[in-house]
């Protein structure tokens, strides 16, 4: 379509040069450097996170010192945003050389099973690492017994935070890890004139973040993932528990919970207005950058009733069919895949590395605790960040608990929920 | 003729691909059952007749969304011809440094709606009442005013189905595009010729009577266009609401380009998504094509 337009429309013309400006510019690229280019895809631009793959971009860069990277990034959190780009970009047969991805359904769901992803268990074997990651986590990357995405990091999901100057004020010596002991400390808190439970979910998932712990808590991680897995039915008296109890939580959270996005929230436990925040644990990362020590003004401990499971939140990346340089991909995949290339990334990023043997003494107090866990807790996958459940089952989730922090109509909440169950997950 | 054919003819080709191809396209996606990824790249092109819309209009979401539409758009267009009509008068006097005036009331159209949403979301954040106060809340408790201190876009409190927490996005959209409205009027009231207005002043009429009785109806034709733009803004705001408040919770803020937009990529329900779009595209051409034959008539008339 060479056209030149005139007149007021001309976005179409406007779009051909920008295309035509891209072409220049990556052939460019090309020709400078002659080992070519990778186009890696993520949206990590934020604080740690974009230092982390920085990182990781040094390594390949002495590995393969002619392969040029080029950084495509989308900015949003959670990936919102970028996860639109890709999948247009999907559609429109013009894949990334390699891009992010949660693992499980998010990438099985979406990608996988419409047959665009090359599986990669056989690059694992070659390079002798299939056996370092742990089995769990493979199963969570793996359709039919064959894995389509490397785990580059592990975050945890089901943390509470805690003040610790806030529970010194009123007077709480060991956070009690029940739900009725919580809440009782809780009322204590709110007593004192703080708010106990931060809370931001502006952006929805926080209160699904929130839930899914809750969930493990009155589920169990064996029943928890059984709901995934078929073994559990929607019906199950643990998933109402889970709704009183969260239905009791919301009587302990911020009044401007709707306003605030997730920073905002772990940050009313940095001002000192808050007492806890379930968050997953980078918010330990931004606690950090904003200069506080772990374990000395704030500490630590699983959700109540979460003790022995582990959510899991990972981030991966896969190799899409008819990806434009897929050497250099299975190169860039081969870094991130390295202890080398996790241990660059994971210190900086706040996460722990996906593979069992990487070097302990680079990461700090709460995530070697948090290796340890990994090791040997119950892997539960997370809902909220894409590995529980279909796209279409997370938005749902989103949409009801939305509605009933509003309404409060438990019935209907159970009722959309089974709903969206019965259309995305059986 | 054949010159103006080929010149022609490029635009025609591109707008025929660009717009209309899409819309049909988009029909015909709203009709299908690709409410997944995997349905979606199939290309197995299943009709399910009028489903994904009858569905639509029973998921008290849309409900929501309607209503939302419907109240923003009527405050929203009459907050902005109020406010650009007021300031158009005040600055269409020939004082000093008048200009300057205008400049600072147009600016607000030259920042993007992310933007203003984002810092309008610092304004109106609550905060925690009555301790901890943020935003106009925090100001209201420094100026003593604390009756005046409201929980704005997170309230639910709505009112014959108009959420209050409008309230604040209205007030956003307002400021953003009044300036606009006011460059419309100020147009409008420039190409008023004096005669008519010295006329009626020597006819002894007070200055309210010559604007009410003789420059508002020879604004009538500005007025209008400036609510079919508003009006096509408004049915289809997303980056405002999106950066601001986000659905609300209950969807108090909720509006059909937002669900339309997380329908489609978050849930990967692009048939759904697909009749959102429509049901949008058929709201705005409610507004405007009647707008569009008037003008083509008059056309027609004048040439």
């Amino acid at each position: 379509m060479e056209v030149k337009l005139q007149g007021p429309y001309h976005t179409g013309g406007v779009c051909m040069k920008c295309l035509l400006v891209l072409l220049v510019v990556i052939l460019s690229f090309a020709v400078v450097f002659g080992g070519g280019v990778v186009e890696v895809f993520s949206w990590w631009t934020g604080g740690g996170e974009e230092e982390g793959l920085f990182a990781i971009f040094e390594v390949f860069n002495e590995w393969y010192p002619d392969v040029e990277i080029i950084n495509a990034t989308v900015a949003g959190g959670a990936g919102f945003a970028a996860k639109a780009v890709l999948k247009t970009r999907m559609l429109g047969g013009n894949p990334p050389d390699s891009f992010q991805v949660h693992g499980g359904m998010e990438l099985i769901d979406t990608y996988v099973v419409t047959g665009l992803m090359e599986p990669l268990s056989d690059h694992l074997k070659e390079w002798g690492i299939y056996d370092k990651f742990p089995s769990a986590i493979m199963d969570i990357c793996s359709y039919n017994g064959i894995v389509y995405s490397i785990p580059v990091n592990v975050h945890r999901g089901n943390v509470v935070f805690i003040n610790n100057a806030i529970l010194e004020d009123v007077g709480i010596e060991r956070v009690p890890d029940d739900w009725p002991g919580f809440i009782e400390a809780m009322k204590k808190i709110k007593d004192a004139g703080y708010i106990p439970l931060a809370l931001g979910d502006k952006d929805k998932w926080e209160a699904a973040h929130l839930f899914e712990s809750v969930l493990i808590s009155t589920l169990g991680a064996y029943n928890y993932n059984g709901l995934w897995e078929g073994r559990t039915s929607f019906d199950h008296p643990g998933i109402e528990e889970a709704v009183d109890i969260f239905h009791e939580l919301m009587n302990y959270v911020n009044d401007d919970h709707a306003a605030l996005t997730w920073q905002e929230a772990t940050r009313l436990v940095f001002d000192g207005e808050a007492a806890f925040n379930v968050m997953g644990d980078w918010a330990m990362g931004y606690l950090k950058t904003l200069g506080w020590t772990p374990g000395v003004e704030f500490s630590w401990m699983t959700v109540p009733g979460t003790k022995g499971s582990f959510m899991v939140v990972t981030d991966t990346f896969g190799l899409p069919k008819n990806a434009p340089n897929r050497e250099n991909a299975l190169k860039w995949l081969k870094v991130i895949a390295s202890v080398e290339g996790q241990d660059a990334f994971n210190p900086i990023k706040g996460s722990i590395p996906a593979r069992v043997d990487a070097n302990k003494e680079l990461y700090d107090d709460y995530l070697v605790w948090s290796m340890n866990d990994f090791a040997t807790n119950a892997l539960c996958p997370s809902i909220a960040h894409g590995s529980a459940a279909a796209e279409g089952f997370i938005t749902a989730l989103n949409d009801a608990l939305n509605l009933f922090i509003a309404n409060q109509n438990k019935a209907q909440f159970l009722r959309t929920l089974r709903n969206a169950a019965s259309e995305y997950v059986y | 003729m054949l010159v103006s054919l080929a010149v022609l003819s490029p635009s025609f080709a591109a707008i025929t691909v660009f717009v209309y191809v899409f819309i049909g396209s988009s029909i015909r996606t709203s009709m299908s059952n690709w409410n997944s990824f995997a349905r979606l790249l199939s290309g197995e092109y299943v009709f399910v007749g009028t489903q994904n819309y009858v569905r639509l209009f029973q998921d008290p979401r849309f409900q929501s969304d309607l209503w939302n539409t419907l109240y923003f758009t009527l405050f929203f267009i009459l907050g902005c011809l109020a406010m650009g009509i007021i300031l158009a008068v005040l600055v269409d006097r020939n004082i000093k440094g008048v200009g300057v005036f205008r400049n600072i009331f147009l600016f607000p159209m030259a920042v993007s709606f992310v933007v203003t949403g984002t810092v309008w979301r610092w304004v109106f954040a609550p905060g925690n009442l009555p301790n901890n106060p943020r935003g106009v809340n925090l100001l209201f408790d420094m100026l003593g005013l604390n009756f005046l201190q409201w929980r704005w876009f997170t309230s639910t409190e709505s009112f014959l189905n108009f959420n209050l927490a409008l309230i604040p996005v209205i007030i956003a959209a307002v400021w953003q595009m009044s300036g606009y409205t006011m460059a419309l009027y100020l147009a409008g009231l420039r190409g008023i010729p004096s005669a008519l207005t010295e006329a009626a002043e020597v006819d002894g009429a007070s200055p309210w009577q010559v604007f009410w009785r003789v420059k508002f109806p020879l604004l009538r034709p500005i007025t209008l266009s400036a609510m079919i733009i508003l009006g096509h803004i408004s049915l289809k705001i997303f980056d405002l609401v999106y950066a601001m408040t986000g659905s609300g919770p209950g969807n108090v803020t909720d509006m059909p380009a937002v669900y339309m937009f997380e329908t489609t990529f978050r849930a990967n329900r692009y048939a759904t998504g697909s009749a959102i779009g429509i049901v949008m595209l058929i709201m705005v051409a409610i507004v405007i094509i009647p707008y569009l034959v008037n003008a083509f008539k008059k056309e027609v008339k004048t040439s």
